[in-house]
């Protein structure tokens, strides 16, 4: 993943503001964190002299598009489906002990995070998750236990 | 609510608890299985083939040529069945005591050895159940479980929750590796890898009987001593403890000596089970169908009656010594998976393959018909890595017949 600085480089650094951000290096900011996407940041949409550099950061940013407001990535080429992280999940664990808590298919499928779909693990109700929410703490229980990094937070 | 499980034959965890969206025999979405098992469920393809020297035939056609060249053979040998249910296994070994066969399967260069040991009570067993509710202490030696039995950990040997073990994998399990390279299972188990140089294994099993009785570990290529005495003090604090045993140990040692005697001494100082890593789903199956009727787990040849037992009548020995003079393959790919210097012999004699694939086999065989995909398109029972027999219905239909039915059909035309 790049860092605010290389986008940074890509923006107008104009400092317009019309993105409604009070620098360039803002809204660079606010796009590694999510909070803005490219398409806020006028001239670089609209300039054709920003094309290339448009395009560019929309590629960076389009995985994200199935991330999920925790920042949930999940890189479905790596992922085999071993359910490592369905089963380590501790949301997944207290909602569904007898089914993915205990390394079987869930009995609750609705209540939990992660799932197996078709070989990939999906993530749903994202909401719940241990990073996420008021009283977040930097869970990575279903980081560490993936043996070929398919999970990532942005 | 009950919910309509099938069992995936993907492996020899024989998972049982897969979810499956179907529609006009074809399967949409699987749950729960790793994507091993997915692949292996989607397969499926639509219509037989029957072949005869390259040119499709009815099955008639197939079945009589097929039963031909068993009937003219002095010497045929049978062969694979790992991915065959029990009950096509057990008409398999009856065939070939009807046409005085030797009998083979890859177990004989695989874990073989390890299955007929426990078999003959050797080693201390246990279910994979067991491990999922007790063990605390888990090695896989020469075995990647993450890339050949992907749910392994998840399942059963790390990370779920059992009614003796309900704090989780964090408090209370380590799960160990120890070999040649980090593979991902190594990754997981994070400091608890212990890597060894490509045939290290029997000297690191001295070591780790040494560092069990306190005694300074010693190896020639200088492995710390200290991380050693490490593992054998986890080891020996080890409540319920199974040593998974992979091909990379296998294929290292000389014989299975060191392992008994480790295992033995293990058993000493605390409480350790063994149990086989079998890859084809039903390989253990083959081994002890044919242990029950012979007392051997494979390379056996039938003659008058009577049953021979030797390493001259596997495979690879048998065909290096031109020995037999036909062969009935069945789920497996001999040309590509043994030496090109054994294998070009089964191109000199009539080959017939049962396969749900096209392999190399199939393509250079005398006789050719693809069979059901056992456990998706048909069903039976089979003997899971750890042997407890799981029964299987088949996930969706399909025209082609069961490996079974083809056995049955060539039986009766004998
Ligand atoms: S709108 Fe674009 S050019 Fe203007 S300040 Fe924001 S990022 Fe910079
Ligand atoms: S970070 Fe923790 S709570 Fe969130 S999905 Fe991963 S394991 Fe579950
Ligand atoms: S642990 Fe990794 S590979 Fe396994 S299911 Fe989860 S994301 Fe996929
Ligand atoms: S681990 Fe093996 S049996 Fe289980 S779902 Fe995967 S391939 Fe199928």
């Amino acid at each position: 993943m790049t860092n605010a600085m290389e986008l940074y480089q890509m923006l107008p650094k104009t400092n317009c503001k019309k993105c409604g951000k009070t620098s360039c290096m803002a809204f660079a900011v606010a796009l590694m964190a999510r909070e803005l996407t490219p398409e806020d940041c006028p001239p670089l949409k609209e300039e054709p002299k920003y094309k290339e550099s448009y395009e560019k950061i929309s590629g960076l940013f389009k995985p994200s598009e199935g991330a999920t407001e925790t920042g949930l990535i999940v890189h479905e080429d790596l992922c085999f489906g071993c359910g490592n992280c369905v089963v380590a999940c501790p949301v997944n664990v207290a909602n569904d002990p007898y089914g993915v808590g205990s390394g079987n298919a869930p009995k609750n499928a609705g209540k939990l995070i992660l799932t197996i779909e078709d070989g990939i693990v999906k993530a749903q109700n994202v909401g719940e998750c241990r990073r996420f929410g008021k009283n977040k703490i930097l869970c990575n229980g279903c980081i560490v236990t993936c043996p070929v990094e398919a999970i990532e937070f942005v | 609510m009950e919910k309509n499980y099938y069992v995936c034959t993907g492996c020899g965890m024989l998972c049982d608890d897969i979810e499956v969206e179907s529609e006009k025999n074809i399967v949409n979405k699987v749950h729960t299985a790793c994507r091993v098992g997915v692949a292996h469920m989607k397969e499926g393809r639509e219509s037989a083939v029957f072949r005869v020297d390259d040119k499709p035939v009815d099955e008639a056609t197939a079945i009589s040529e097929a039963a031909a060249i068993l009937k003219n053979a002095k010497n045929p040998l049978i062969f694979g069945l790992g991915t065959s249910t029990n009950e096509t296994q057990k008409l398999a070994i009856e065939l070939a005591r009807k046409t005085s066969a030797t009998l083979d399967d890859t177990s004989s260069f695989c874990l073989g050895r390890v299955v007929e040991a426990l078999l003959q009570n050797k080693f201390k067993v246990c279910t994979l159940d067991d491990v999922r509710n007790k063990a605390d202490v888990t090695i896989f030696w020469g075995a990647d479980p993450s890339d050949s039995h992907p749910r392994h950990l998840s399942k059963h040997s790390y990370f779920p929750r059992g009614t003796e073990k309900q704090r989780g994998w964090e408090e209370e399990r380590t799960a160990i590796a120890i070999d040649v390279r980090k593979s991902h299972t190594a990754k997981i188990c994070g400091n608890y890898f212990f890597q060894i140089p490509p045939g290290g294994d029997a000297e690191f099993i001295d070591a780790l009987i040494a560092g069990l009785s306190g005694k300074l570990p010693k190896t020639s290529y200088n492995f710390p001593p200290k991380r050693i005495l490490e593992l054998a003090n986890i080891l020996k604090g080890a409540k319920f403890g199974v040593v998974f045993v992979g091909l990379g140990l296998v294929y290292s040692l000389e014989n299975l000596e060191p392992l008994i005697r480790l295992m033995d001494a293990l058993n000493e100082k605390a409480n350790f089970h063994l149990i086989p890593m079998v890859g084809h789903y039903n390989m253990r199956g083959f081994n002890e169908n044919l242990f029950e009727e012979t007392g051997h787990v494979n390379s056996v040849k039938f003659e008058d009656g009577t049953v021979k037992h030797g390493p001259e009548y596997s495979i690879v020995e048998s065909l290096k010594a031109k020995t037999v003079d036909a062969a009935l393959i069945i789920g497996s790919d001999p040309l590509s998976s043994l030496p090109r210097s054994v294998a070009k012999n089964l191109l000199e004699i009539p080959v017939i393959s049962l396969d749900p694939c096209e392999t190399l086999t199939s393509r250079r065989a005398k006789v050719y018909i693809n069979t059901a995909i056992s456990g998706v398109e048909s069903g039976g029972s089979a003997t899971r890595m750890d042997g407890v027999k799981v029964n299987f219905k088949p996930v969706v239909e399909t025209t082609r017949l069961s490996d079974e039915a083809v056995l049955k059909k060539i039986m009766e035309a004998l």
